[in-house]
């Protein structure tokens, strides 16, 4: 068996087994990023030499019987707006086209721990604002399934490398969908955290109140692995979640009968793409088979979720990017009259349009005059919509439906028209507005053979839930 | 007849708390370490860090909010005000804006008008700012990071006083209730407790308030005072010529005794606060207060009032005492060790406050030990020094808390005990002097003196005078 | 509401954001800008009347950390990424004339 068609658990069971080195796996990614890297362009940075040599450390430390791990020696591609230490982090923006952290994100540290070896870092949009990695300052990533059409985003790069093989699996973050929609659109498994399960120290914010790091991965059993493993309480982050039920990986079990499953009639509506709409609604049958107990239901508010969304994330953003000033580290124009000119001359060189949008936007509703009937307002329908999902889950175990309305668009569709793109997060911005987990599915191919993604939401802290229902599908799922 | 205004001021006074760590991050409030070596990425807003807030920043709050009278807000939270500033380096401060830690309190103050009350309307913790320094040589300016985030609290007061002389006695009444509590040294010159003054004038009987202007940078007593009676003549001086006072942050240049506007096209103020998402709200629980309010210290009124119970000093030197939470504490400590209250009142009272305003400190400033003190006492007591030298060892010790017995020791400066010595001593001088002998003699009795100070100048002071003036009648 | 948008506040938000545009990105930004206002508007629609703004989503509070000093001198990594630097310090255009 090729090394590159082992999922990243299997990997690492052949590696402790002795069936191979984490250094050929290694190698064997490496050679696949030099055959596909030029179209995909997943990658922002990749450390070969690095890689190499953490590659060898782990073979050494699982020889010595120190690393045990489901996930020991295994290669793994990280997003580029989570800090490594002494690896650049870029945010895919000029504004950090050198900024090299000098620490580690805590998920970051958790995978090194384990002895998983980070490859490189992965392309996004920059600073994750954007749904198709077209954003970034370092060129666009390409859909492995058709290199015409984008892989989505913002964690275009990270869901590329995993479907193209760059990579056993790799780290996204998810403020709006950034994990689940590449996920769905590049047929790979995608899951988005309960807020706070996964520490923020490290990710380079967005949105804060809405940012998780997530795993993206071949399949649902990695899934489990990867968030186990990345799931902790951690001391660093004040909105880090203390819990103690972190084994997802006992939930990989083969049965959902008895869980009650609610399809939100508004999530199928005007807008959903007919062929996506079948393979969903197909998908909901083969749990269904399996003894799930599945039924329409009318959510309520879904078309407010994208005004809130905005409005909050570019709120946040537009404080939390203040820090990019020409000061500290980051870029800094070369010519400047004073010190107001250096902020406004670094900032507006530093970033990219879609940034300045979301940042001028931000400073808009947050301005005197403006916060009370944009910013309070947002706040108050995210209080409504949490209500939605608590009277939801007070029936159903879980909520089924798509990713997204449509499957990859084609490149440079979607950024004529921004507005158009928003509308493109309707299923999956609510869940990060609720602060639910969400899961991405693959759930077959449209009739131009792209991915679609089903999309599995649970009550906040039920990752299990999510993670049995997931794997029950991906088990029993034709073809 | 001219129009009577009278001037009505608010004061925003930023305390910086006697923490041990930053607001939130690890890393020490110390002062006077080399530029950026009390940093981390957490106070110098390293992209990816993210604060923790430290207990003992609330606790403090809360005390300082207890002991001035305020409701403690249960559930606050933290705010970010968004501004761009190089000294500020995630451009925007952690502070609180929607729900303080604590509202409506009021202090009592006492100027040569009488009592008066002067009302509190917030008290909010906040994150300090870096230091900027002008560096000529590059024209540009240089960042340390070394006081960001270090915890401050924002005192807010009403529009409640109308007069330097409140003004002044507001924050000293502040000064005094903070240091009580340790919460903060409150020293003026070092900014660990800075105060803007916002001032608006009104003829006398108006109802509604005038246009107000912010003062800042004022870092001492005198400053204020200046700065105060400055504003209100400009203020004056605009309406009296038919022009309006424009609400605008001024800056006081002390030197040049003159504000300036401080405002610029680039500055909007125009803060936009929201909900920081990235600290969870503080929940202050009937115990936690309960807690505080418990462990609060015995505070001036009390203290007073126990100093007159257990120790003879006169009630001057009880007011003066315990107006200074360093100063009672040297003294109780002192008396502690050595006993003797009235005698280590003298010294407090005497020598240490003449020192102190010779050199223009605050009682806060003192540096010798309770320990030195009380041995400098013993060594009057036992004589082994007399008064005049105890004197000139107590300001070596006032400047550098040196330890008087060694230093006596070391410099030779005990008392001659051996009386052999002394009477030949006296011999010389009576030989040398027949005058003075003479006039003695002859019934006056004044003449004495001079020949105890020619013996003591002999022994270069190292003699007990008592001794001296013995033996010289003796031998006359 | 689209209207709010004038070269006045683009100019202002330019102030606050500290972005320079240039005549075209200021021509777009306006439109973009007015038009996802447009669109946020939709929330006006809702009641929420008696809703508590939730900027958090669990009831999470008190997480504090306890006074101790856990960071020496890093002032090396603090500057390490600095575009100007003199005597430690970061370099930036004189901020007072």
């Amino acid at each position: 068996m090729d090394i590159l068609e082992y999922s990243a658990v299997e990997l690492s069971a052949a590696i402790r087994e002795g069936r191979i080195t984490a250094t050929d796996a290694m190698e064997a990614v490496l050679a696949r990023i030099d055959a596909r890297e030029k179209d995909i362009n997943a990658y922002v940075t990749i450390d070969r030499e690095q890689a190499m040599r953490a590659a060898a450390e782990a073979q050494a430390k699982i020889e010595k019987g120190e690393l045990t791990g489901l996930l020991a020696g295994v290669p793994v591609a990280v997003k580029d707006n989570i800090c490594t230490q002494d690896l650049l982090t870029t945010c895919a923006s000029k504004m950090l086209a050198h900024f090299v952290p000098t620490f580690s994100a805590e998920a970051v540290v958790s995978l090194e721990k384990a002895g998983a070896v980070i490859i490189g870092k992965t392309n996004m949009d920059e600073f994750a604002m954007g749904s198709t990695t077209e954003t970034s300052a370092y060129g666009e990533t390409r859909n492995p399934w058709n290199t015409a059409h984008v892989p989505g985003g913002s964690s275009g790069g990270s869901a590329a490398a995993v479907a193209a093989g760059e990579c056993f699996f790799a780290l996204g973050s998810d403020t709006g969908g950034s994990i689940r929609q590449p996920a769905s659109f590049c047929g790979v498994v995608g899951l988005k955290p309960t807020y706070g399960t996964v520490s923020r120290y490290g990710l380079i914010a967005y949105g804060s109140s809405l940012d998780q790091i997530g795993p993206l991965t071949k399949n649902v059993a990695d899934c489990a692995a990867v968030l186990e493993l990345i799931a902790s309480h951690d001391s660093k982050d004040s909105t880090s979640v203390r819990r103690e039920d972190t084994d997802f990986t006992s939930a990989l079990v083969d049965d959902v009968s008895g869980m009650k499953i609610g399809i939100p009639r508004d999530y199928l509506g005007e807008g959903l793409d007919a062929e996506v709409k079948e393979a969903v609604l197909a998908a909901a049958k083969v749990l269904e088979k399996k003894g799930a107990v599945v039924e329409m239901f009318d959510l309520s508010l879904v078309e407010y979720a994208i005004p809130a969304y905005y409005t909050i994330a570019s709120a946040e953003a537009s404080s939390n990017l203040e820090r990019f000033d020409g000061v500290k580290y980051g870029h800094r124009t070369d010519a400047c009259e004073g010190l107001h000119n250096m902020y406004k001359k670094t900032r507006s060189e530093g970033f990219g349009a879609e940034v300045k949008r979301r940042i001028m936007l931000g400073s808009f509703v947050l301005s005197s005059g403006y916060y009370d009937a944009y910013y309070l307002k947002a706040l108050k329908v995210k209080a409504m919509i949490r209500k939605a999902f608590d009277d939801a889950f007070a029936k159903y175990d879980l909520i089924l439906g798509p990713v997204a309305p449509t499957t990859a668009p084609k490149l440079g569709e979607s950024l004529s028209d921004p507005l158009k793109m928003y509308l493109g997060d309707i299923y999956t911005i609510s869940v990060n507005l609720a602060g639910l987990p969400g899961i991405s599915v693959p759930c077959g191919t449209d009739s131009g053979g792209l991915p679609i993604g089903l999309q599995l939401i649970a009550d906040s802290f039920q990752e299990k839930k999510l993670i049995q229902a997931a794997y029950t599908y991906e088990q029993n799922r034709e073809g | 007849m001219a129009k009577q205004y009278e001037t009505v001021i608010g004061l925003e006074v930023h305390v910086e708390l006697a923490t041990k760590t930053k607001i939130f991050c690890g890393c020490s409030t110390a002062f006077g370490g080399a530029p950026n070596t009390h940093t981390c990425p957490v106070c110098t807003g390293m992209p990816g860090s993210l604060p923790v807030l430290n207990r003992q920043v609330v606790n403090y709050a809360v005390a300082v909010g207890l002991a001035t009278n305020c409701a403690v807000t249960q559930c606050c939270k933290f705010d970010r005000k968004n501004y761009f500033y190089p000294d500020n380096p995630q451009n925007y401060q952690i502070s609180q804006l929607y729900l303080p830690i604590c509202r409506d309190g009021h202090v009592e103050i006492e100027t040569a008008a009488g009592k008066k009350s002067i009302g509190i309307h917030e008290i909010h913790m906040e994150e300090d700012a870096g230091k900027l320094i002008h560096d000529e040589w590059e024209d540009c300016s240089l960042v340390d990071y070394n006081r960001s985030g270090v915890p401050l609290i924002e005192i807010v007061s009403e529009p409640d006083m109308r007069s330097a002389e409140e003004v002044i006695a507001y924050l000293e009444k502040l000064r005094m209730i903070i240091q009580y509590l340790g919460a903060s040294d409150c020293k003026l010159n070092e900014g660990s407790m800075r105060a803007d003054v916002n001032l608006s004038v009104r003829e006398v009987g108006a109802e509604g308030f005038g246009t107000r202007t912010e003062m800042k940078n004022l870092n001492s007593f005198r400053a204020i005072t200046h700065a105060i009676a400055g504003e209100s003549e400009r203020q004056i001086d605009l309406l009296e010529s038919g022009q309006q006072v424009v609400q605008e942050t001024r800056r006081w240049d002390d030197a040049k005794e003159y504000s300036y506007a401080m405002r610029s096209k680039e500055d909007a103020q125009d803060y936009r606060y929201f909900p920081d998402p990235d600290l969870v709200p503080v929940y202050i629980s009937d115990e936690w207060i309960k807690q505080i309010r418990d462990s609060q210290p015995e505070f001036r009124k009390e203290k007073m009032e126990r100093y007159r119970k257990e120790f003879d000093i006169p009630e001057y030197d009880i007011g003066i005492i315990t107006d200074s939470k360093h100063m009672a504490d040297l003294f109780e400590e002192t008396v502690a060790i050595c006993g003797q209250p009235k005698k280590v009142s003298n010294w407090l009272m005497g020598e240490t406050l003449r020192l102190l305003k010779e050199k223009n400190m605050d009682p806060e400033e003192i540096l010798f030990s309770p320990e030195n003190l009380a041995k400098l006492i013993r060594l009057v007591d036992s004589k082994a020094v007399n008064l005049t030298v105890a004197k000139e060892v107590f300001e070596v010790m006032f400047d550098g808390n040196i330890d008087p017995e060694q230093y006596v020791e070391e410099k030779g400066l005990k008392t001659v005990s051996d009386e052999g010595a002394l009477r030949a001593t006296i011999g010389e001088v009576i030989a040398s002097n027949p005058q003075s002998v003479e006039d003695y003699r002859n019934g006056k009795e004044k003449a004495i003196g001079f020949l105890v100070g020619q013996t003591m100048k002999a022994m270069k002071g190292k003699a007990d005078p008592v001794s001296v003036n013995q033996i010289l009648k003796e031998l006359l | 509401m689209a209207d709010k948008i004038t070269d006045e506040t683009i100019e202002y938000v330019g102030i606050l954001a500290k972005l320079e545009l240039s005549d075209e990105e200021r021509e777009q930004a306006k439109k973009d800008m007015g038009k996802m206002l447009d669109y946020i508007d939709k929330l006006a629609e809702l009641d929420t009347t008696g809703i508590e703004p939730m900027s958090h989503v669990f009831p999470v509070q008190n997480v504090f950390r306890e006074d101790v000093v856990t960071n020496g001198d890093e002032s090396e990594k603090t500057l390490r990424n600095a575009p100007g630097v003199k005597d430690n310090m970061f370099m930036v255009p004189k901020t007072f004339e």
